[in-house]
């Protein structure tokens, strides 16, 4: 009797301790103000199981450097300051507990649950947000050099717009050389390339092109011949987005100096809000005191100067004039733009910019009605699963049949219990596992009252038989069960997000039907012996 | 009280001609629809974009073919998922596809367009989206091929230990018959092969396996215990001695395995599939391959205790195997081929 109870007060233990770790608690959430749109810090009483993405909906993103435009030296340093970056930027966009972390050396992992709005989620994550603030062309040099320009790009074979339009494309692209070669003495006299494609703007530096030329200005611009003419000091930026003069739409093109006089590394406050007076969106944004006091130096040296305000290399709204010094505090002005969109721009400009553009290289997304219904499918499918595996475990063994079910039910337990505990994720495969684990956790049970069956064949007592069979079906139950947890494992180093859910359940499916199946129905045998003492046949 | 199969006494061993010709048929059909349809890769593998989305009111899926066309994905799959108003597209990305993300992008953004197009802005509910770059791919490729190459290493060393190195290349053997087995069900199926599945085809392999572990070990027993009966015979009740169990524990198995596919939705369908399939063969295959290569393996390479497979080779035993007489061919039996438990 004593033995029996040692056994009961384990399984007692077990039971206890499963229970608590399945006892809903206080879990302290990051979740988005309803009226103000901040996170702040709730608490939320809730089951302790982690349900992946497939279950509960959100997006998953797999992001490395941009290697596209030249090779970054250090990957893994790039990705690390991107992680603290991305990290601030989720914080503040609102989302509940997201995942971001490096996988591997390169390689940034970004999950969101339940968001519900991909698209904003991967703007406000791969947004390089470098913000800088230069002086305009206010000598007129790029216009002095534009002459070399051209003539250089006519040296290179570019043919000058008033030859048609379509075939300067098509020569970009192509290059039908000798067509170029027949028209060259044409071009000798043409207007420049690229200067009859732009317009004077309103100030000193500006310039205006055609919005449907702007793609060929900007491959025009961007070839070595011009890039080796511009003069020292001085770059060439693209304007945000198209304006219209005198109804037609124009792109901004702005030469500035190479040198910023600031950058966004000295910002510390950045809100968005929506001026009064001329209804556009603005973040007004506030300096460090190191910045504002370098501003300070530069905006008085450049009184009467006119400011690009750059970000991620374009432009933002018309460079305003610099009138007088500038402080600690300035704005960005976005337009017609809707006010969300500012929001996003001062939330990442707050969060800091990005070490190097980052690419998506693995995108899942998964809506939260999807998750749903799988959650209810996998249940629905699991529960007859239960149900299934009962009728047969009862209708073939009876009595012993249903100790096996009871054991089952605490398998069950112990199963979702080890999940909570050591806080792993559950996954729609996950799920699949599980159910399917039910079916081969009554293994165990079968090969015993199998072996108990044949020991009573073999004519041995009610007690030795179950002895016998217990201890000998042992030897078949490890080893088979080793094999599973061997694939499983496998399968869970190699795997990712869902199918390591899988294999995790499996995993500690095998765990907790080896203490349910094996020390469990033994102890409920041995109390059922204990009980009958008379018993010469057992109901097996 | 319900017994099943007890005391059956069927000569399962005899039919492993019959049983090669079958299995060997069923291979022959999955490598020809391997050769003629190739394997339905899931864009996971092959990098490019598959969306699931959900309409109030049936479209054709020639509508959206079309409209895929059009955006220039000539070759993206459409087809319903599950349901009438549910679909599934699926654009992957071409093998000449370069690094760099632009191309994957391109193709999330112009299946975007192509919905647009032919269903309606606004007009259809994504369900769930997947764009995966072709490096990932090419990663994920090497993942699986790595799972599943590994998870033969593991445990062949894991067999080694465990029992007599016949006993491992027989298990071996039936192991991998499973895997071409599913492989060939897959092809035939035109299942789409995700990471999932081949997590499933692993699940086999160990469920096979644990199969084949359990009527060798009753082999390994029964060799101890009669001394004097062939390893024909042997084989034989070990595989009938262990038969209730085997019915006992596929139903129940089986019983799960049907609740997934009938009940557990369109996700995790193809996983379903192949454990069903995966429960048959591996049962299949512990009877009719293991038991069968463990004979063939011991006439090849006799132990030191070759009862049995010697007299296999020249006289192959009828009848019921237990009624059989002893074969006065055994060596001393002090010399066991089968290692003692631990």
């Amino acid at each position: 009797m004593g033995k029996i109870r040692q056994r009961l007060i384990v399984i007692g233990a077990l039971i206890v301790v499963s229970i608590i770790a399945l006892i809903p608690r206080h879990v302290k959430q990051r979740v988005p103000d309803a009226t103000t749109g901040r996170m702040k810090d709730t608490t939320v009483l809730r089951v302790p199981i982690n349900l992946g993405l497939d279950l509960q909906g959100g997006i998953h993103l797999a992001l490395e450097v941009d290697q596209s435009k030249g090779p970054v030296p250090d990957c893994a340093d790039a990705i690390q300051r991107a992680e603290r970056v991305v990290r601030t930027r989720i914080d503040e966009f609102g989302t509940t507990e997201p995942v971001v972390q490096i996988q591997g050396r390169c390689r940034l992992i970004v999950e969101l649950a339940g968001e519900k709005d991909p698209a904003r989620a991967k703007g406000v994550i791969q947004r390089t947000a470098f913000l800088e603030f230069r002086i305009t062309d206010m000598k007129g040099e790029f216009k002095t050099a534009l002459p070399a320009i051209d003539a250089a790009l006519r040296k290179a074979g570019v043919k000058s717009r008033s030859n048609a339009a379509p075939s300067a494309v098509s020569q970009l692209f192509g290059g039908d050389t000798t067509k170029a070669a027949r028209d060259s003495a044409a071009d000798a006299n043409a207007p420049g390339v690229l200067s009859a494609l732009l317009f004077t703007g309103s100030m000193p530096g500006e310039y205006l092109v055609e919005e449907q030329q702007w793609p060929l200005v900007d491959s025009l611009i961007s070839r070595p011949e011009v890039t080796a003419t511009m003069p020292r000091g001085i770059e060439l930026r693209w304007g945000a987005q198209s304006e219209s003069r005198n109804a037609r739409p124009y792109r901004a093109l702005y030469a500035v100096e190479r040198q910023s006089i600031i950058t966004g590394e000295e910002l510390v406050k950045a809100v968005a809000r929506r001026d009064q007076l001329t209804n556009q969106s603005i973040v007004a944004f506030q300096l460090s005191h190191r910045g504002a006091r370098k501003f300070e130096q530069e905006t008085a040296r450049h009184i009467n100067d006119f400011m690009a305000i750059i970000l991620d290399g374009r432009v933002q709204g018309q460079p305003p004039v610099i009138r007088g010094q500038i402080g600690a505090n300035g704005q960005i002005e976005l337009g017609s733009k809707p006010l969300q969109e500012a929001s996003d721009l001062a939330l990442v400009l707050r969060a800091g910019a990005l070490p190097a553009p980052l690419t998506i290289v693995d995108e899942r997304q998964i809506s939260a009605t999807l998750g749903t219904d799988s959650v209810h499918d996998g249940v629905r499918a699991g529960i007859v699963g239960i149900v299934l595996v009962i009728v047969i475990m009862i209708g073939y063994y009876r009595m012993s049949g249903a100790l096996a079910v009871a054991a089952l039910t605490l398998y069950c337990l112990f199963t979702i219990a080890g999940l909570a505990m050591f806080g792993f994720t559950l996954t729609l495969p996950g799920l699949a596992g599980f159910v399917l684990s039910i079916g081969i956790a009554v293994d165990a049970n079968v090969l015993i009252f199998e072996r108990i069956r044949e020991e009573l064949v073999h004519g041995k007592s009610l007690r030795i038989a179950v002895d016998d069979g217990f201890l000998h079906a042992m030897n078949a139950i490890v080893d088979s069960n080793v094999s599973t947890v061997l694939t499983a494992l496998i399968l869970y180093a190699v795997g990712t997000g869902p199918v390591q859910g899988f294999a995790i359940t499996l995993i500690i499916g095998i765990a907790a039907s080896m203490i349910s199946a094996i020390f469990v129905v033994k102890t409920m045998f041995l109390i059922w012996l204990h009980r009958r003492p008379d018993m010469v046949t057992l109901s097996i | 009280m319900i017994r099943l199969f007890s005391n059956a006494n069927y000569d399962f061993i005899k039919w492993r001609r019959f049983a090669f010709s079958l299995t060997g048929a069923i291979m022959l059909v999955g490598l020809v629809f391997l050769i003629v349809r190739g394997i339905n890769y899931s864009i996971e593998f092959t990098g490019g974009t598959s969306v699931q989305f959900e309409v109030a009111h049936k479209v054709e899926t020639a509508k959206i073919r079309a409209a895929l066309d059009q955006v220039g994905l000539v070759g993206a799959d459409v087809y319903n998922f599950g349901s009438d108003t549910s679909y599934q597209v699926r654009a992957r990305l071409g093998a000449h596809a370069t690094e760099g993300d632009a191309g994957t992008q391109a193709v999330a953004d112009s299946v975007a367009r192509a919905l647009d197009h032919s269903v309606g802005v606004g007009q259809y509910r994504i369900a769930s989206r997947q764009s995966v770059g072709p490096k990932v791919g090419r990663e994920l490729q090497g993942k699986a091929f790595m799972a599943i190459l590994l998870s033969f290493v593991v445990t062949l060393i894991y067999l080694a230990f465990r029992f007599e190195w016949r006993f491992g290349l027989a298990a071996t053997i039936a192991t991998a018959h499973d895997v071409v087995a599913t492989i060939a069900f897959i092809s035939v199926m035109h299942l789409e092969v995700s990471l999932v599945v081949v997590g499933a085809v692993l699940t086999v392999v160990g469920y096979s396996l644990n199969d084949t572990i359990i009527i060798f070990d009753r082999v390994r027993e029964n060799l101890r215990k009669y001394r004097r009966q062939n390893l024909y015979e042997i084989l034989n009740l070990s595989i009938n001695e262990t038969l209730p169990r085997s019915v006992l524990t596929h139903g129940t198995t089986i019983a799960t395995t049907l609740a997934l596919l009938l009940l557990a939705g369109e996700v995790i369908r193809p996983f379903a599939w192949v454990m069903s399939f995966g429960i048959f063969t591996g049962t299949f295959s512990s009877i009719y391959i293991a038991a069968p290569v463990l004979l063939w393996i011991e006439k090849r390479w006799p132990g030191e205790d070759a009862r049995g497979a010697r007299t296999f080779g020249t006289r192959a035993p009828a009848g019921a195997p237990q009624s059989a007489p002893a074969t006065p061919t055994s060596s001393p039996p002090t010399a066991r081929t089968p290692q003692p438990t631990r």
